[in-house]
């Protein structure tokens, strides 16, 4: 069969092509949204964003206990998003196979926490397999489908970022016919989670990781390599590969299944070496385990819990020390290149304008995230999608009548209607006094823009209806409801002014597509210059920190310029310019 | 060939490094090695610094480079040059395209772009080149091809057929942007 290179992401979704999948549902994010953008091009899966990750787990689920095989996959934190349904999924098991995949982001490369969610196959009494490369990532999908139906059980399958993202060579495979399911199967005890029925299921569950450790001592992919036994070392994912680079010549036990543990092998491979490691990014998972088994282990003293592995982790942790420096840094200091919002982006005078405002704004996860960056530094929290909302109502019952005029929360579409919407819900039933700006950029930008339920399409191309955020807002109880250009600086301030200061809620909804949106974004003016003469230096533009804004020394005090390839002429700068230097050019 | 070669690419988003990741391990992979490339998606794209390790030889086994084997620094942007010095083997090849993209501190006037970059690079590595692969690019007719003009520069250090290299561009672009992208890549392949 042909080989070909394939990120871990395009190798999972080959993987659930390979293995007849029936239905795909996912929520983006980094590093797991690539995996539904490739399933789309298998069109015997159905394939959907789901509003948020319980919804697309729900969905799996339901389509596995309709028979067929179903895939969920989400980023790490979304597991804690989807985790109500994962935990009882797992008693109730499955008809069709259901592999859901958690893709974690060791180093917080996208993210706002490094959770291991090994955690959660331990927790949640599920098993899981962790890939180490893309041919791995293909492959253990494909197996967790026959694990998932041959022990009745959700699997997961964990990748990381430089599985998710790393290229390497994959054979690929005819995919397996698979039928649509006939019918539904009534079947009370096992899907039904009534108490009593619960209480039967439990002990099944447990039944069902004992049997799954065993295999684990039988599974051919928990693979013993014995060279040098002076050193052993225990590892899984990409840090056995880093493990390998460093010491190929010492001997592994790689562990494709990472819960449970098979015990046995860690038995006969720590009576075979002399001193055993356990090298494992983030959590001392297998190390708390082995312990407790009574085997002595090196871990997390030589190896740090935070942060991601590299090769070098491996021998600096083993060796003790690693050799210094060869090439110290040529200068000292280096200007750094932080990601910023693009040129013409619709959030920059949102984010400009409550900044003037010296308003407490209680943010979110999205593009305008990036708001919080200097040189606006205009957002006060950032916790998890939704908390915006919710936060702005804490903020406003502790503080009562001291917070009129002090706070707002932004929000962006995808994460408004992802786990925005009951935050919302209950400022209304709980007559919190919040304003609540919701970015309508008309996508989920920050992601790479996946359609959503407000953009008109879905993941598969289809036109979709578009949710009203105006009659769903009204329909929650909001009487005040504010629609806003935010590329009319004048209009934001008035009406963000008029909303906080009034003791109900409000919601203002910001309408301008993303700039990179191709089918939303119509530039209605041509890019804007400076005028030289009239610009005096002043700097004002500057502070909104648009890429094409340039400043030059020239003159006794300098002068800004605007490069024209960038400029989307979004206006934004010229409104903000006192002299009226900078205008539509020709 | 049992050595594995460490090529760590750096530039700014939208220079288009990750697609000449792409079509530099496409063609070691028809070439018959075994590849391994990774890099970071998301929020380091949006104008940020961008890097990618691209590794390959007989049996690769990380996606990253270990820090002190990097090989060829193959760098999209002069200032991006510097932030990797670290990862380099003693006698590694520095190649790069002489191109200055302003960061933001730098455009508001706080910083001072550095004007000293490859004299000091030229100092230290003997096997430093600077390569004016924006200029390559426009002589094939297009500034956007400065990426595949800049992979025919790296193109002459390996041992790899020209056709190999073609098929990999070939299977990288959008058909309507091949021609011009193998015109980019020759003139690439001819400078010295
Ligand atoms: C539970 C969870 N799922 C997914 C993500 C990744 N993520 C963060 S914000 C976001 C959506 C951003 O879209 P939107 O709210 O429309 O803002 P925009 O980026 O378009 O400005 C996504 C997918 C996350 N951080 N947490």
């Amino acid at each position: 069969m042909m080989k070909v290179l394939l990120s871990g992401n395009e190798a999972i979704a080959r993987g659930a092509y390979e293995a007849g999948v029936r239905v795909a549902a996912a929520y983006p994010g980094t590093p797991s949204t690539e995996i539904l953008e490739n399933i789309v091009q298998y069109k015997d899966i159905y394939a959907e964003w789901s509003p948020n990750e319980k919804v697309a787990l729900e969905v799996a689920l339901g389509a596995a206990i309709g028979g067929g095989r179903a895939l969920a996959c989400m980023k790490h934190v979304g597991v804690n998003v989807a985790a109500d349904p994962l935990f009882t999924a797992s008693y109730t098991g499955v008809r069709g196979g259901l592999v859901i995949i958690t893709a974690d982001d060791p180093e917080m490369h996208s993210s706002q926490n490094e959770q291991d969610n090994r955690n959660y196959a331990k927790f949640a009494k599920v098993p899981m397999l962790e890939p180490s490369d893309s041919q791995e990532a293909k492959d253990f999908i494909k197996l967790a489908f026959e694990l998932s139906e041959r022990f009745d059980t959700p699997v997961f399958v964990r990748s990381t970022t430089r599985i998710s993202h790393a290229k390497s060579i994959v054979e690929l495979a005819e995919p397996e016919k698979r039928e649509a399911p006939k019918e539904l199967q009534h079947q009370f005890e096992k899907f039904v989670m009534l108490p009593r029925n619960a209480r039967v299921r439990h002990p099944i569950v447990e039944q069902r990781m004992h049997k799954l450790a065993e295999f684990a001592d039988l599974f051919d992919r928990n693979e013993l390599i014995l060279h040098d036994t002076d050193i052993g070392i225990i590892a899984s994912g990409t840090s056995y590969q880093y493990a390998r680079e460093s010491f190929p010549t010492k001997s592994f036990l790689k562990l494709a299944m990472v819960h449970p543990l098979p015990a046995r092998k860690i038995r006969e491979f720590s009576a075979r070496v002399k001193k055993l490691y356990v090298f494992e990014e983030l959590d001392p998972f297998f190390e708390d385990q082995i312990r407790a088994m009574g085997i002595a282990v090196t871990g997390k003293e030589v190896f740090p819990v935070c942060g991601e592995f590299s090769p070098l982790t491996a021998a600096a942790g083993i060796n003790g020390t690693e050799k210094t420096l060869e090439n110290p840094p040529l200068l000292e200091y280096l200007p750094p290149r932080p990601p910023n919002m693009c040129p013409g982006c619709p959030h920059r005078g949102i984010f400009h304008t409550l900044k003037t405002m010296k308003l407490f704004v209680s943010g979110d996860i999205g593009c305008y995230t990036l708001g919080a960056l200097p040189p606006i530094s205009a957002m006060d929290t950032c916790i998890c999608m939704g908390a915006s909302v919710s936060c702005a109502m804490g903020i406003d019952k502790a503080l009562g009548e001291n917070n009129l005029g002090k706070a707002v929360a932004v929000i962006g579409d995808s994460t408004f209607l992802h786990s925005g919407i009951t935050g919302l819900l209950d400022i209304v039933y709980n007559q919190g006094a919040c304003t609540v700006i919701i970015l309508d950029n008309r996508i989920t930008a920050m992601t790479g823009r996946q359609e959503h339920p407000g953009t008109g399409f879905t993941l598969m191309g289809k036109p979709a209806k578009q949710v009203n955020y105006e009659v769903l807002c009204r329909a929650l109880g909001i009487d005040h409801i504010r629609k806003i250009n935010p590329y009319d600086l004048a209009q934001v301030k008035s009406v963000i002014q008029e909303e906080v200061n009034r003791p109900e809620a409000s919601v203002i909804l910001s309408e301008a597509p993303c700039v990179l949106h191709r089918r939303e974004f119509k530039p209605t003016n041509r890019p804007h210059a400076v005028d030289e003469s009239a610009c005096i230096g002043c700097r004002a533009c500057l502070q909104i920190g648009c890429p094409a804004l340039e400043w030059h020394n020239v003159g006794d005090k300098g002068k800004a310029s605007i490069d024209q390839t960038l400029c989307t002429g979004c206006t934004v700068c010229a409104q903000i310019c006192k002299k009226e230097a900078i205008r539509e050019g020709k | 060939m049992d050595k594995v070669t460490n090529i760590l690419m750096a530039g700014v988003g939208g220079q288009g490094v990750i697609l000449a990741s792409e079509i530099v391990s496409e063609a070691m992979m028809q070439a018959g090695y075994d590849v391994k490339k990774s890099e970071v998606h998301g929020m380091a794209q949006r104008g940020g610094s961008v890097t990618t390790h691209v590794r390959f030889g007989k049996k690769v086994y990380s996606p990253l480079i270990k820090d002190g084997e990097v090989d060829i620094l193959f760098s999209f942007e002069l200032l991006e040059t510097m932030r990797y010095l670290g990862t380099l083997s003693p006698d590694a090849i520095v190649l790069v395209n002489n191109q200055k993209i302003l960061p933001p501190s730098v455009t508001l006037g706080k910083d001072e772009y550095p004007d000293t970059i490859p004299g000091l690079l030229s100092a230290r590595y003997p096997r430093f080149e600077l390569v004016d692969a924006l200029g390559v690019a426009q002589q094939a007719g297009n500034a956007k091809a400065v990426n595949v003009a800049f992979v025919g520069v790296l193109s002459r250090f390996f041992d790899v057929a020209e056709d190999i290299w073609h098929k990999a561009i070939a299977a990288m672009l959008p058909p309507k942007l091949v021609d011009l992208n193998l015109k980019a890549f020759a003139l690439g392949r001819e400078q010295h």
